[in-house]
């Protein structure tokens, strides 16, 4: 976590990434690493692979920062990253697993 | 149908792909590709005497061409070497495809003997990079190595082939078409028309040139734009010699050791072209404070750079040489009378201040004494350091792609093998590396390369028996304490020199150093140039670190 209190981190303004990805074993490297590299923390990862195992779908929730908008471009570079969508905080992927993590 | 191991398939791919040299170093992971490099005819390869010298060999090479170039090196440590050459050609957006030997995959993961992840080091430092599977994937790995490392912004490629892959025998019904970069993007005309309205509407523009321009082949189209609209032109420390120093519109260098005029005039200016550049710390000062009353239109072919950095009222993101081919007929000739007049001005009051620069035993003179020896296609590479940014402001560089010299990741070590790299792609061309002691003990080993291959280099090493700009720092912004920067002790250069093959000569010693200069230059073959200069002397004017670049000392 990033040093803010729990409070703090479910009253952020959070946002939804949702990466399409070339299925193989450094995809989850290259995207998390455009990340930490820039101490950018990634409050929650889902990767499940999409139809027959070709592509996966990477969920994150990170933070929202000045540095989101610059983050998006730097991942839709990627070689292996296919397409990258926005959405809110209010997307309905994280909170369906919160009973996984309480 | 052919039946082909890993190896014979890599070095056919190389081969295909036009590739004419490779430099590296051969170990127990890459021997089969070594053993099937060994029988090609086409591909030549220069055995560099540590991996790093490999990359920079491979860059000096790439940098001349435009090119992607190849450098190789076994698993492990010759893996590891070779990350701060490909971590400089990331930083310089240089077209590089490296090649390492893995462990075996069924070893992979257990310590083995000269095992790393390499992978997983060359994520950050490259564009793209590939961990092999299978024989058969590099049928599709090496040519989208190549397209990648060429396309759009170019960049560093690493392809890492476990030693079983490359003695993995398979049949090869066809061949892929060699990697080619990706079409230029569409240009957006519109965009283009409003930074045309901008340029029109501006009093006071000031156009400023990247290492895009180098890479896009724009020199000539940048110069026709500003000649047409009489735009004042200012360089980063990349796109040196797309425009010539000499040229009435050049403002030279821009930011911590451009010359006073030059960032005086961003200062004031109205509107800032950005082309093919980054807005780099050392280009900029502090941000806040760089072209304070200027709009700015960024062109570049990384849609990440726009707005990175400093706000663009207009961002173009398209080949800079397609955009500004565009921007051409969109803007009427200008004769901005008043705007040039100031300039011209600034230029009188504040001009780069070259002392010496008659003296050949001075530091500016050595460089002038240097270039009245050579053309403009002579090629000039730099290590880092005060010998790098006396020559930047000084050396009258007049063409692109002659100016090789590290400048993102400003890697000490990096001009004597881009050198040799660069006289292996044009074997005709005169060649000068720029050196200081520090730098070039940094990869001295190369000068045994250089030696072997007989290639046509000099290196003018200019010699204070310290690091030098760090010695400058100190003196300027840590109470004069000198601490680490001065070395106690002085190795012979000339004898070094001698001792790997090469010849040499001191200009220290010499009754008439011109002489001694000119006949160095021009004897065909690799030849050390040793000089001696004051440690006292600084790379001025230069903005502090942190500052804003009109808060400039001395110069």
């Amino acid at each position: 976590m990033d040093g803010q209190s729990l409070f703090e981190q479910r009253t952020s303004a959070r946002t939804v990434l949702e990466l399409d990805v070339v299925n193989h074993p450094g995809v989850m490297s290259h995207v998390v690493g455009l990340f930490s590299r820039r101490a950018y923390n990634v409050e929650g990862i889902l990767c499940m692979p999409v139809g027959a195992g070709a592509t996966s779908r990477i969920w994150l929730l990170v933070n929202e920062d000045a540095r989101l908008a610059q983050m998006v471009k730097q991942l839709e570079k990627l070689e292996d990253v296919l397409s990258v969508r926005r959405h809110g905080a209010d997307h309905e992927v994280f909170e369906r697993l919160e009973e996984f993590f309480r | 149908m052919t039946i082909l191991s890993g190896a014979q398939l890599t070095v056919r791919l190389l081969e295909r792909q036009g590739v004419r040299v490779v430099a590296g170093i051969p170990g127990g992971a890459n021997l089969p590709i070594y053993d099937a490099l060994s029988k090609s005819a086409q591909i030549r390869h220069v055995l560099a005497r540590h991996e790093q010298g490999a990359g920079f060999i491979a860059q000096g090479m790439a940098r001349v061409t435009g090119v992607p170039a190849v450098c190789m090196a076994s698993s492990g440590p010759g893996a590891t070497n070779l990350l701060t050459a490909i971590a400089d050609a990331k930083l310089d957006s240089i077209p590089l495809v490296a090649i390492t030997g893995q462990v075996p995959r069924g070893m992979i993961g257990t310590d083995a003997f000269q095992e790393v992840d390499t992978y997983g080091l060359t994520i950050p430092i490259t564009k793209h990079n590939f961990l092999v599977d299978s024989a058969a994937e590099l049928l599709e790995v090496m040519p989208n190595a190549f397209r990648i490392a060429a396309s759009g912004r170019p960049g560093p490629v690493l392809i890492d082939i476990p030693k079983d892959v490359q003695t993995e025998s398979i049949d090869v019904n066809a061949w892929p078409e060699p990697g080619a970069p990706d079409p230029a993007p569409p240009v957006d005309i519109a965009l283009v028309q409003r930074a045309a309205d901008l340029i029109e509407a501006a009093e006071r523009p000031i156009l400023y040139l990247g290492g895009g321009i180098m890479h896009a082949g724009a020199s000539e189209t940048a110069s026709a734009l500003a000649e047409k609209s009489s735009l004042p032109t200012v360089m980063t420390l990349m796109a040196l010699g797309a425009l010539p120093v000499d040229h009435p519109l050049s403002l030279g260098m821009l930011g911590m050791h451009g010359a006073r005029c030059t960032n005086l005039a961003l200062d004031e200016c109205d509107l800032l072209i950005a082309v093919g550049a980054r807005f780099d710390d050392r280009a900029t000062g502090k941000v806040a404070a760089f072209c304070p009353h200027a709009k700015v239109i960024h062109i570049d072919i990384d849609s990440a750079e726009l707005n990175k950095i400093k706000t663009a009222h207009v961002g173009i993101r398209g080949d800079a040489a397609a955009v500004l081919q565009e921007l051409l007929p969109r803007v009427r000739g200008q004769d901005r009378y008043s705007w040039l007049a100031r300039v011209a001005e600034l230029k009188r009051m504040f001009p780069l201040v070259t002392p010496g620069i008659a003296d050949p035993r001075t530091h500016y003179g050595l460089i002038r004494a240097v270039a009245e020896n050579l053309d403009d296609e002579a090629i000039v590479t730099t290590d880092v350091g005060q010998h790098q940014m006396w020559v930047a402001q000084s050396y009258p560089l007049r063409r692109p792609r002659r100016w090789l010299t590290s400048g993102g990741l400003g890697t000490m070590g990096f001009g004597l093998p881009a050198a040799i790299g660069a006289a292996l792609a044009e074997p005709d061309a005169a060649v000068v590396c720029f050196s200081g002691d520090g730098s070039i003990l940094m990869n001295v080993q190369e000068l045994a390369t250089a030696a072997e291959e007989d290639v046509n280099i000099k290196v003018v090493l200019m010699n204070n028996n310290a690091l030098g700009l760090v010695h400058q720092q100190q003196t300027l912004f840590y109470g004069k304490r000198i601490y680490a920067s001065r070395f106690r002790a002085a190795p012979d250069f000339v004898r070094i020199a001698e001792g790997f093959g090469l010849r040499a000569v001191d200009l220290d010693t010499a009754e008439n150093p011109k002489e001694v200069l000119h006949q160095a230059l021009t004897t065909r073959g690799p030849c050390l140039i040793h000089a001696g200069i004051d440690v006292e002397d600084q790379v001025l004017p230069m903005v502090p670190p942190g500052a804003a670049n009109i808060e400039m000392i001395g110069g």
